[in-house]
């Protein structure tokens, strides 16, 4: 009976993928030297980021024309037809606001409907929001106070026409556009995106948090992120992600770049439900994304905390590289896959400091047919005297029909260093839930239970408002859903 | 009318259809403790299985009511709310739920199935800490997670306190003696007798005698080769300790 029961809770309805009626302008279908241009003329962008990005897609063509997809993972990724979307759409109305009464209605009630009422966030949670809308930002809120306490946080285009000098020193210094393959194309056709810079000294006094959302069908979404923390400073960063449900699939390849210089911490926050597709299988977004943060200064620290429910295939791994000695990394990790779902997610820790240090907490949750995979690097350099990390990566299994799978690689050069891996897989036992239902509570609030205490430790490092909100969304997704 | 009355049950292990138990007869009324006593592999544990409703068993004859309800239709959350206690001969662990969160969800379920409003976190507090100085529970176990990281004698205390926490109708103890020295036997017996009532039913499983010193039961069943073979009152657990069983297999026409 609880087999059957978690079979079905894998089919739970994805409560995200309404279509938002809002005009926009779209790129026309394909990918050449033309489409980038159109992108870069509309974005009245200077002449060394067209070059820049030329130079990305004569990169990414020359990949494509190999065949040289990143193949390494344990997904079963169809072939994409590259040249079968539309790489830019904006909303027409894009408005210049200044504060939430001047957005679109429609798109208020988009948010709404997401559970995010802006109004109300604004005004409980005083947290910050960039909303990017397909591929450009719509709206950015509390950028007056922020502005204040010289805080940079507004859309990626608005930072490319009013602090052009820190987009060109930081724009891919984290991850190069011939990174790997979807990098590439990313560093090519990059729409929009946030930016956000923390002067030195300065404590962001809220949550800044950005929410994608891809709308319009047949396009991809190619956002690109840079964080820079100055010296002493501290942020807490936020993203959300939702999409319509559509039955081919979109393409979501984004760009997160970090750098943190001395004594700087940043915190980084995900809480990834992009359309996972149908219970059958079709549709849903793939997920292609390179993350990766540089702890550039001494005690620099760079925490990336992700909950990932969403997309029918995710391919990412928020990366650290500690440069500077003493820096902190950390990734803490909950992904949760069910119906045909795949995910190989990670992180890579590159060791190069002296005493850094490095904490990696992956909880893996599996049901219906999906296919969960943790894949994580740790990397000590010849140099990095006294490093040390902690990897622990736990895997929960719903049903018998899925799969969860850890891949560890450790590459060592330093004898100093000391590394500890640790990585349990366990069934949600039916002698858990039978212990729940004897005393009364529901199979389904049972397993709610269960999933929650496993996934605890992660969902407690998640801010406040998002750690609400991520436990929701996990029972959301739990409820008749586990397979 | 008898809050549980068993019938001529039979059931089997569902994987391999071996019978366990093979025409069962048992009533009990309310505000009575009877004790189950019998070897191992009697019947015991299954007959405490198969009244909570665990999965993996097979009811192939007779029929269990339950204040007049037919138990064996109704789920296993259902049974619970509806006033069926087990403490469990070996309880489950559940990493990083806490005990306060487990038992919160465990009595508004409970409260929501009799019409009651939810506790207030002050009252569910208050109760959780008279309950737990009930069986001598450190208070501060509602933070921790449920049973994980307990000693033995500490997971049956827990037992006893969901029982009082819940506060059933009917309470079934499946071997809550076993593992336990003579302190905590004490301790656990003791909240049992603090938790009788005119109201409230036990049946008490037990492999052993020593156990019914503490907890006096109104009626004793002696459970060979899954039905019960003989009735009588506390002195029939002496009988057995000093004879053991073999006696009654012959009684009963089971080979030892």
């Amino acid at each position: 009976m609880s087999t059957e029961y978690l079979q079905e809770v894998a089919n739970a309805d994805y409560k995200y993928g309404f279509v938002t009626e809002i005009e926009s302008d779209k790129a026309a279908i394909g990918l050449d030297e033309s489409t980038v241009r159109y992108i870069s003329a509309k974005k009245n962008e200077p002449e060394w980021l067209l070059e820049w990005r030329l130079k990305a897609l004569d990169y990414f063509l020359s990949l494509l024309e190999k065949n040289d997809k990143p193949e390494w993972a344990h997904l079963d990724i169809r072939d994409i037809d590259f040249q079968s979307i539309s790489y830019y759409s904006a909303p027409k109305k894009k408005p210049e606001l200044e504060s939430l009464d001047e957005v679109d209605p429609q798109l208020i009630d988009t948010f709404n409907k997401l559970g995010i009422p802006l109004m109300e966030q604004k005004r409980l949670a005083g947290v910050a929001v960039d909303v990017v809308m397909d591929s450009v930002s719509v709206t950015t809120t509390f950028k007056k106070e922020l502005n204040e306490k010289g805080i940079i946080f507004c859309s990626f285009g608005e930072a490319v026409q009013e602090h052009p000098e820190l987009v060109r020193k930081y724009l891919g210094s984290v991850v190069p556009r011939t990174d790997n393959f979807y990098a590439a194309l990313n560093s090519a056709v990059f729409s929009d995106g946030s930016f956000c810079y923390i002067p030195k000294g300065v404590r962001c006094p809220m949550e800044l948090s950005t929410y994608f959302r891809i709308n319009e069908a047949g396009t991809g979404q190619f956002e690109r992120t840079l964080i820079i923390a100055d010296e002493g400073s501290y942020v807490s960063y936020l993203e959300g992600c939702t999409a319509p449900m559509r039955d081919e699939n979109q393409l979501h390849a984004a760009v997160v770049e970090i750098v943190a210089h001395e004594e700087a911490e940043v915190k980084y926050s995900t809480i990834q439900n992009w359309y996972p597709g149908s219970a059958e299988g079709k549709g849903g977004v793939y997920n292609f994304v390179t993350k990766r943060g540089i702890c550039e200064g001494r005690r620099s620290k760079i925490s990336w905390t992700q909950l990932e429910t969403g997309s029918a295939i995710t391919w990412k791994y928020p990366s650290v590289i500690l440069k500077g000695d003493d820096s902190v990394g950390e990734f803490y990790s909950v992904a949760f896959t069910k119906g045909h779902q795949q995910a190989d997610t990670g992180t890579k820790m590159i060791h190069i400091g002296k005493n850094t240090t490095s904490t990696v907490i992956s909880k893996g949750i599996s049901g219906g047919k999906s296919q969960n995979a943790y894949r994580g690097l740790v990397k000590i350099n010849r140099g990095a005297t006294g490093a040390r990390n902690f990897s622990q990566c736990d895997s929960m299994l719903l049903g018998d029909r899925c799969g969860a799978h850890t891949f560890p690689y450790l590459e060592i050069n330093n004898p100093t260093a000391q590394v500890e891996h640790e990585a349990t897989t366990s069934k949600v036992g039916e002698d858990q839930i039978f212990y729940c239902q004897q005393r009364g509570i529901s199979e389904t609030d049972a397993i709610k239970l269960i999933v929650n205490g496993f996934c605890k430790e992660i969902l407690a490092k998640l801010p406040m408002e998002f750690a609400v909100e991520a436990r929701n969304l996990l029972a959301i997704e739990l409820e008749g859903s586990v397979g | 009318m008898n809050m549980l009355d068993i019938k001529n049950l039979h059931a089997s292990i569902e994987e391999d259809g071996t019978p366990i138990l093979k025409g069962l007869d048992l009533s009990v009324k309310p505000g009575e403790v009877h004790a189950i006593m019998g070897p191992n592999g009697s019947g015991k544990s299954t007959l405490a299985s198969v009244l909570a409703g665990r999965d993996g068993y097979e009811v192939t004859d007779g029929s269990v009511t339950y204040e007049g309800h037919d138990l064996l239709e109704m789920e296993a959350d259902e049974r619970a709310r509806e006033g069926l206690f087990l403490a469990f001969q070996y309880p489950v662990e559940l990493p990083g739920v806490s005990m306060s969160n487990f038992l919160r969800h465990a009595v508004n379920s409970v409260r929501e199935h009799q019409g009651k409003d939810e506790l207030s976190a002050a009252d569910f507090l208050a109760l959780m800490r008279e309950n737990a100085a009930l069986v001598n529970l450190d208070p501060a176990l509602k933070a921790r997670s449920v049973n994980e990281g307990f000693s033995g004698g500490e997971k049956k205390r827990n037992e006893i306190f969901q029982l009082a926490m819940l506060a059933p109708k009917l309470a079934i103890l499946d071997e809550t003696d076993s593992g336990l020295d003579i302190d905590a036997l004490r301790v656990v017996s003791e909240g049992v007798n603090k938790l009788r009532g005119p109201e409230r039913s036990f049946v008490v499983i037990t492999h052993y005698q020593r156990l019914l010193e503490y907890i006096v039961p109104d009626v004793v069943h002696v459970l060979v080769d899954g039905r019960i073979v003989r009735s009588g009152d506390k002195q029939l657990a002496l009988d057995l300790e000093e004879k053991g069983y073999d006696w009654l297999r012959e009684d009963a026409g089971v080979p030892a």
